[in-house]
């Protein structure tokens, strides 16, 4: 595969291949960031993949007092769902099980659009017949009476047919050490750019998968990219590669994406080989599946 | 833009309907055709033309210059623009408005926004009784939009409410949010007897003393409630003292129990 070389780090000629998602968010506050993370990080603790998890999930970002409905501190969240039925009830479930349980907790919409998925419509009936709705201006707001108060939250929020999964770079060091280095740069650059989120642990994946399986399972172990399969597969590895991470990238938008894998890219390639990996890739299917491909020699600082 | 102008020649001998000069009604119309407008509510026929002297201009922006309290129905089933009063106005001014501006600089008479569902109206000075109150036959008051009233307000401002926002600055009269549906309503200062009084649903907020309190609503303690940070960051845009009737801990009363009892009352606590 022809290779460019930024900083040292050598980047494969080729693309990530990504795939059309439903996608909404939604704005968390609570008395402190503290507890609006908190309830935030629990309602997107198991949103890795939709493979497994029904949705990919993480927060995009913290929101400043004078960001929030309410005035309070807040961060918002992006979920990333296949189907509109299915992110429905994700965030139904995730909402109800998450947030409203957590203290001192409100929950808005984080997305415009004519397109409506259910928040407080779907979580009202908690209230057992003590729920009102406040309508201020365009806005409705459901009022959940709970035991610290009040559980507000947006009738509805926005929905987008736009969004764009998979968005992801392979990361190839010559030890874990530095891999995991490079990963954390480039996932901390992510976390800069509005309307993206990294869903996997602290943004990084050490499990890339391959469609299919030896097991009647839909995906398994990336054999390819296991260092330690190196002679018994056919690898896409170099002998001196002992450690891969992949950072895999949700976005609202197509540009969202883009602008992620740019900004992770840049992170990569400032560390260098001697601090981070020193080869990058990306993930696809030959370019037959998802309709987005993103070309790294584009997006390279 | 140069608004349409409308000044009145002088204080009409009968109460006028103005509810034709709407920017929706006059839109394309020629200054002519407005001036031949019949405003008359008695059989002595009056135009526009006869009761008001006509700048013409862009009749999205309607200016109506010296006005009284004869002019009635000013601003009815506005759709959009802005209508600009300078004077009194008489009664049910932007009646069944359901979008735009209507800017009163005086007083409106009785009715005043009454079963309007959308826009905005911020009268300068007082508004007499039943603001946004349905007329006798009708189920429904306010559905929509806001209305800010920098002076007083008369009795049962608010009647029947469904929705929307109404502050009052002033003073309210007795039983304001009687009967109320939904919907919410900020009163700044000192209000009469009962506010609430038969109210189903709805948030009353209380900024000033109270005449006398219903029995029928029950003390539910005091809160710093999320929900009235919305109503006072909502408020804020119209009125900065509304905004801070609504902040900080206030006493929740739920009621009217003498009914469906889900309504609230909002009261600053005592000292």
């Amino acid at each position: 595969m022809p290779r460019l070389i930024a900083n040292g780090v050598r980047v494969d000629d080729t693309f990530a291949e990504a795939f059309g998602m439903r996608a909404t968010a939604i704005i968390i506050t609570a008395d402190s960031l503290r507890w609006a993370r908190q309830a935030a990080e629990t309602m997107t603790g198991f949103a890795t993949s939709v493979i497994g998890c029904g949705c990919e999930a993480a927060i995009d970002r913290e929101l400043a007092v004078r960001e929030t409905p309410d005035g309070r501190p807040g961060v918002r969240v992006l979920l990333f769902a296949v189907s509109t039925a299915e992110l429905q009830k994700q965030l139904q479930t995730r909402v109800g099980q998450c947030v409203l349980t957590s203290p001192g907790s409100a929950c808005y919409a984080g997305l415009a659009g004519t397109d409506k998925l259910k928040l407080g419509n779907a979580l009202r009936y908690f209230g057992d017949g003590w729920q009102v709705a406040k309508r201020l201006g365009e806005r409705r707001f459901w009022r959940v009476p709970v035991m610290d108060g009040e559980f507000v939250c947006e009738a509805t929020t926005g929905l987008t047919k736009d969004a764009v999964g998979g968005g992801n770079l392979i990361l190839m060091g010559t030890d874990s050490r530095r891999t995991l280095a490079a990963a954390e740069a480039a996932a901390k650059a992510i976390r800069t750019v509005p309307d993206a989120i990294a869903p996997f642990p602290g943004g990084i994946a050490r499990s890339g998968s391959k469609v299919g399986s030896n097991y009647k399972a839909p995906a398994s172990t990336n054999d390819a990219y296991c260092p330690t399969l190196r002679g018994a597969v056919e690898s896409a590895l170099d002998p001196e590669i002992a450690a891969v991470l992949e950072i895999v990238i949700d976005g609202l938008t197509p540009a969202a994406v883009a602008a992620a894998m740019r900004a992770a890219m840049a992170a990569i390639v400032k560390l260098g080989p001697d601090r981070g990996v020193v080869r990058l890739g990306a993930g696809n299917y030959g370019g037959k599946l998802g309709p987005h491909h993103f070309h790294l020699k584009d997006l390279l600082p | 833009v140069t608004p349409l102008v409308l000044s009145l020649r002088q204080r009409p001998d009968q109460r006028l309907d103005l509810s034709a000069l709407v920017p929706h009604l006059l839109a394309g119309k020629a200054a002519a055709e407005i001036e031949r407008i019949d405003v008359q509510t008695t059989k002595h026929r009056v135009t526009v033309g006869d009761a008001f002297r006509l700048r013409f201009g862009d009749a999205g922006q309607l200016r109506i210059e010296g006005a009284c309290d004869r002019l009635d129905r000013v601003g009815h089933e506005m759709r959009d623009g802005e209508i600009l009063v300078e004077g009194d106005v008489g009664l049910q001014a932007g009646r069944g408005m359901r979008g735009g501006r209507l800017a009163i600089k005086g007083n409106a008479d009785a009715w005043a926004a009454s079963a309007m569902s959308g826009g905005s109206i911020e009268i300068s000075g007082a508004a007499a009784e039943r603001l946004g109150g349905p007329l006798p036959g009708e189920t429904i008051g306010m559905r929509g939009g806001s209305v800010v009233v920098r002076g007083d307000a008369g009795e049962r401002a608010g009647d029947r409410m469904r929705r929307g926002m109404i502050i009052i600055e002033g003073a309210a009269g007795a039983h304001a949010g009687s009967r109320m549906i939904a919907g919410t309503l900020i009163l700044c200062r000192d209000c009469g007897a009962m506010p609430g009084y038969l109210m189903n649903r709805g948030t009353i907020v209380l900024g000033g003393d109270c005449e006398e309190l219903s029995p029928t609503f029950v003390d539910c303690g005091s809160h710093e409630l999320v929900a009235m940070r919305l109503i006072a960051q909502f408020a804020g845009a119209y009125s900065r003292r509304a905004a801070s009737a609504a902040s900080g801990k206030l006493r929740r009363l739920a009621g009217d129990m003498a009914v469906l009892g889900k309504g609230e009352l909002f009261v600053r606590e005592a000292g």
